[in-house]
Order: structure tokens, then C-alpha cells, then sequence
């Protein structure tokens, strides 16, 4: 059994007045212990709802979730609320994005520390406060006692974001769900925050749940890949088939778009045509189809199926074909 | 083990030594003001204002409630002794010394408005806090309440709250101008709360288990009292105006022993304007000058605590 098996997990954004608009549309995927899974797309793919869902950090209101999150064989979508309260934090942890604003700005960062380990470690104040300096220090915060009593405001953009893993990892959650951890941090430290995350799963066996619109970052890090499109998994593959041989049209834009140390430098980049349209209908016919190079007649009238493809899964009636993949690498 | 514990027991000594690292959004706001003319102003009038109001028993030079010169004041024939040695500002109908009586006067006014003040921040604070965490129907009830209170003039419900007591005193006073200030305070304390219940970190305290009450004590509330402790300097203005007006009115304290500037201000108006209009002028002049201080004090308060100007 999996650590995380996410079934058939179907997000419904209900608004008064509005029609129904399906934000996550029956992803299934397992989290193995200590393994990270990544789940790829452009904004508004539904990578973000799936995770907050996951948590069940959606407002009741105005969301209906359906299809089941077995964590260690419970249904985290059927536990109360209490329950749920109770396992966030010590059993599933989340980075989020941007590092300023999930931080209090108006309490120090080790009190926002030293209150989860209150919380779910039982730990008193000053005990609390000798953990929360070891894990700043973990994380590679230098003089971690001094920035205990420092505020966010106070720290760079890397340091928030070392806190925030810091205090997710405060309880040694088994899962760890980092939503675009990096995105609003630079390049470099971009890097140092991969390398750390990359360590500290390896260190703990924490699994990792990777929520990224970036390519590098998956091939960095990620042991496979989910691939959405329109709230649906297109394509799923371990992280090398995926790179070398990229199997959906759409998997295949998104790494023909990015420039490559090994092309020439007058190679234009391939971007994918269109953008995301809004309620990207699933039902009779592909949702890529209108963007898709590759569309045949057939996409625009059934819904592609997810089927089994070499190591992983593919939703696609006319997958790119492998000698066609590197000779479009290079086109 | 033991190694262990000296290990964790140095953190420890270096934590006490380190308690003064941070500096918090407060401290920042008020590194701001100081450097802020207006803020300065506010603070000096302010804070001259509380001196007075503190020390006035020391610095009154004769006794407000002994009637000195009351055998040479004529009301009936339109005769109120003006300014001679002693009496620096002349004497009141009564024949007291009018200087003392105004410096006496700022004890009443600041007990007047920041007890006003203190109780409706506190009622809206707590009205606004509920809506704000609860939400939902708990929010809507709560809301329309304050609507009705908001829909009066201020002025016109304080005056009938203070009107439904049969004996009027400065309680009257106290509570009526505190009601008319707290539809005020909850309204912006539940506006804030809700922008909070939406944001980033509150998530993130979500997403680790934080309980629910620690979520609404310290992330929610803290983060949405800058406005509040904002409208709060500048409702201080208004409540001394108010409590003024409601004495002026003649539905303060009757106690004519009782210096207050707004009773004092009534009853010059009313009796002796024609007579010596300075008299009125003095207690006005002083309600003005003390509201001016609070306001700009409220303003530089609420300029320095906007995130837009940081930095």
C-alpha cells in the first residue's frame, strides 16, 4: 500500500450564478514512501486545487470534493474536522509559494516554529525553542538563535523560504506538499532551496509531493511525474522516460519551449500555441485538442482515455512517437 | 546523554542573550513617526495635554471650587468681574477662578474620552472579532446590528442614549459616546479579519494544525488591530467632542461644582455670551486644540502603520 493513494479526486468549484467549473477532474496517483512525485502544468491546470484538496484547505463553501485520499489507508476526505486538524502538520506538511506572505508578519519567526512543536510534539516553550533553533540551523540558517526572535520582514527571500520548510518539516511529517516553493524566489536561490528540499527527503523519507510549473525544477528532483492538463493527468511517466522521450503533444511543447545548453543559439524556441481557455471542456474531445500539433480528427470528437504507456500512463489518441520526439527536440 | 543536554543547554543561554534581535512592525511604526512633523505636533499637544490633565490639581493656582469673587459678579444686571491679578482669566458666574477651573477641566475631558473611547473599542473589538472569525450567519446577525446603530447620527443617538437615564451623570456621558463608537470599531475590526481569514499565512497556519483559537488570537487578530488602535486615536477627538457637546446640552453631569469644559462652554454660551464671550472661547479653544492633537496623532499613526509607506 501507498503512503498517499489520491483516487478519481474531483474538484467543482460551485459559485451562485456561475456554472460549475471543474478544476480537478479525477486525477488518481500514489505517493510511495520517501519517493517524490511531481505534478507539472501551466497556471490554472488545477495542480494547486489538487493539493489544497489533498489538505483540505478549500473552503466547504463553493467546493465540492469528491473521490477519496487513502493517507496510510484513511480517507482523509471522510475524517472530521478535528481529525484533519490533528494530521496537518504532524502527518502531512506544505510550503507554499510565496514566503513573505505565509509568514506572520507580526509575531517572531521562532514563535511560528515553536507553536506547531507545542502543538503536535507536546513540547514546552523553552524546549520548543532549542528545537526550533536545530531545525533553523537544519535548513541551513546561519545564527539560528538570533533569528528566533527576528520577524519575517527581517529576513531575505531565501531565509523566509528556509524558515517555511523548517517549520512544514517541524513535525517530520511522512508527506510533504511544496506548492511552487520556488517561484518567487532568483535562480540562485532557487537552487540552494532544491538542493535542501532534495536532502531533507532524502535524510528523513519524507515523501514529496512536488506542485511546479517549471520543467527544471521536475528534472532536478522529481522520481516521476504527473503531467496535468485541464484538471486531468495527460501523461505520467518516470522522471528520465519523460525528459528523453516525452509521449503527449503537450509534455512535448513544454520541454520544446524551454532553451537548451545543447542547441545552436540561433534555434528559435517551439512554444505552444493558444493558452489555457477557461473551462476546458473534457467531455467530446480533448481539452489540448485546439492547441495540439498533433490533432487528428478523432480528438475533437471522443475524450482520450488514460491508458498504460511504457512505465507510466498517457491520455492522448495520437502521442508524439519516439523518433518523432527527438527530431522535434532539435527542430 | 549528558553530552547531549550540554548541547542543548548552551541554545538555551544564547537565547536569553538574544531576546532583543527582532524589531516589530510596532517598533518600525514608531521609528517612522518620530522622523514625521505632523506626528511630532500631534504627539507634543498630546502629550501636554495628558501632563495637564495628570498634574492639574499641582498646577491649578487656586482652588476651582471656592467662589471668590462672588459678591462682585451681578448676573441680573450683566456684570461678571474681568481679568485682575489672581485671577489671570477672570472668574465664572460664580465667581471662581476661570484659569483653574479650565485646568482642572482636562482631568474630566480625558477621563471623559478615553474611558469612551476604551469601552467602545473593547464592545466593537468583540463584535467585530466574532463576526469576523465565525463568518457565516454568525456575521450576518451581528452586522445588521450594527447597521442600526450606524444609521443614527451620531450625534442625535447619543443624545437619546444619554437621555434614556434618568439621572444623568459622566457614566451617561461615558457610555453613551462609547456606543456611538463601536458599530465603527467592529465594523473595520471584522472587515480586517475577514481579509485575513483569506490570507497566505493564516493558510499556511492552517495547513500545519494550528487550533482554530490560536489561529483567530495570533494570526488573525494581531494582523487586523492596526486600523482599529488607528480609529481609535482619532475616535478619542470625536468622544471629547461629543462628550462636550452632550454636557453642553445640558444631559452631562448637573454637578455644577463639576469642572468640564463642554458644561463649561454651555453654560457661558448660554448665560454670559453677550457679557464676556471670552468665556465661552477658552473651553472651546481648549476642546479644539486637545481633538487637533489626537487627529493628527491618529493620522501619523495611520500613515506610519500603512504597509504602503514601509520603507
Amino acid at each position: 500500500m501507498a503512503l498517499l493513494e489520491v483516487r478519481d479526486l474531483t474538484v467543482v468549484f460551485q459559485r451562485r450564478g456561475e456554472k460549475p467549473f471543474t478544476a480537478v477532474d479525477g486525477v488518481s496517483f500514489d505517493v510511495e514512501p520517501g519517493q517524490t512525485v511531481g505534478l507539472v502544468g501551466e497556471s490554472g491546470c488545477g495542480k494547486s486545487v489538487t493539493s489544497l484538496a489533498i489538505m483540505r484547505l478549500l473552503a466547504k463553501r463553493g467546493n465540492k470534493v469528491s473521490g477519496s485520499v487513502s493517507f496510510e489507508g484513511t480517507d482523509l476526505l471522510k475524517i472530521s474536522d478535528r481529525d484533519m486538524r490533528d494530521r496537518r502538520g504532524r502527518d502531512l506538511g506544505m510550503v507554499f509559494q510565496d514566503p513573505l506572505s505565509s509568514l506572520n508578519p507580526v509575531i517572531p519567526i521562532g514563535l511560528q516554529i515553536t507553536e506547531v512543536l507545542e502543538r503536535h510534539r507536546g513540547m514546552s516553550r523553552s524546549k520548543a525553542k532549542v528545537e526550533a533553533a536545530d531545525l533553523l540551523d537544519k535548513v541551513g540558517i546561519p545564527d539560528p538563535t538570533r533569528r528566533l526572535s527576528e520577524y519575517p520582514h527581517q529576513l531575505s527571500g531565501g531565509m523566509r523560504q528556509r524558515a517555511l520548510i523548517a517549520i512544514a518539516l517541524a513535525c517530520r511529517p511522512r508527506l510533504l506538499i511544496a506548492d511552487e516553493p520556488t517561484t518567487a524566489l532568483d535562480v540562485t536561490i532557487q537552487a540552494q532551496i532544491l538542493a535542501l528540499l532534495r536532502e531533507l527527503v532524502q535524510d528523513t523519507g519524507t515523501a514529496l509531493i512536488m506542485i511546479t510549473h517549471d520543467l527544471g525544477v521536475v528534472a532536478g528532483l522529481c522520481d516521476v511525474v504527473n503531467v496535468l492538463y485541464g484538471g486531468k493527468i495527460v501523461e505520467r511517466a518516470e522522471r528520465h522516460a519523460l525528459f528523453a522521450e516525452p509521449r503527449h503533444p503537450y509534455t512535448h511543447g513544454l520541454l520544446a519551449s524551454i532553451p537548451r545548453l545543447d542547441e545552436g543559439r540561433g534555434e528559435k524556441l517551439v512554444p505552444i500555441r493558444g493558452s489555457v481557455a477557461d473551462n476546458i471542456p473534457w467531455d467530446g474531445g480533448c481539452a489540448f485538442a485546439p492547441r495540439c500539433p498533433n490533432a487528428l480528427e478523432v480528438c475533437e470528437e471522443r475524450s482520450p482515455q488514460l491508458v498504460p504507456d511504457r512505465t507510466g500512463l498517457l491520455r492522448c489518441h495520437n502521442p508524439v512517437q519516439p523518433a518523432v520526439a527527438t527530431a522535434g527536440g532539435t527542430r | 546523554m549528558n553530552t547531549l543536554l550540554a548541547k542543548k543547554k548552551e541554545p538555551i543561554d544564547k537565547l536569553a542573550a538574544a531576546s532583543v534581535g527582532g524589531r516589530s512592525l510596532g517598533a518600525e511604526a514608531l521609528r517612522r513617526m518620530l522622523r514625521s512633523p505632523v506626528a511630532i505636533t500631534g504627539g507634543v499637544i498630546t502629550l501636554l495635554f495628558l501632563l495637564l490633565a495628570i498634574f492639574a490639581p499641582l498646577l491649578a493656582p487656586k482652588d476651582p471650587q471656592i467662589r471668590y469673587l462672588q459678591d462682585q459678579v451681578e448676573l441680573g444686571k450683566g456684570i461678571i468681574p474681568g481679568p485682575s491679578p489672581g485671577f489671570p482669566l477672570g472668574v465664572d458666574d460664580f465667581g471662581r477662578d476661570f484659569l483653574s477651573r479650565l485646568i482642572v477641566g482636562a482631568q474630566q475631558t480625558l477621563l471623559v474620552g478615553v474611558l469612551a473611547t476604551v469601552i467602545g473599542v473593547l464592545i466593537g473589538v468583540i463584535i467585530g472579532g466574532i463576526a469576523g472569525a465565525f463568518g457565516g450567519w454568525v456575521d450576518t446577525v451581528l452586522m445588521r446590528l450594527v447597521d442600526v446603530l450606524l444609521s443614527f447620527p451620531s450625534l442625535l443617538l447619543a443624545i437619546s442614549i444619554a437621555a434614556l437615564f434618568a439621572k444623568p451623570s459622566q457614566w451617561t456621558v461615558i457610555l453613551a459616546v462609547s456606543i456611538i463608537g463601536v458599530p465603527i470599531f467592529a465594523r473595520l475590526l471584522r472587515g480586517s479579519m475577514l481579509a485575513q481569514r483569506e490570507a497566505d499565512h493564516v493558510l499556511a497556519a492552517t495547513s500545519l494544525g494550528v487550533k482554530r483559537g490560536t489561529i483567530v488570537f495570533r494570526h488573525m487578530l494581531p494582523n487586523s488591530l492596526g486600523p482599529v488602535i488607528v480609529q481609535a486615536t482619532l475616535t478619542l477627538a470625536t468622544a471629547i467632542l461629543e462628550a462636550a457637546a452632550l454636557s453642553f446640552l445640558g444631559l452631562g453631569d448637573p454637578d455644577p461644582t463639576r469642572a468640564e469644559w463642554g458644561l463649561m462652554l454651555g453654560n457661558a454660551s448660554r448665560q454670559f455670551l453677550d457679557i464676556r464671550p471670552e468665556l465661552a472661547y477658552y473651553p472651546a479653544i481648549a476642546i479644539i486644540v486637545v481633538a487637533l492633537g489626537f487627529t493628527l496623532l491618529g493620522e501619523s499613526l495611520r500613515e506610519a502603520l500603512d504597509p504602503k509607506n514601509r520603507r
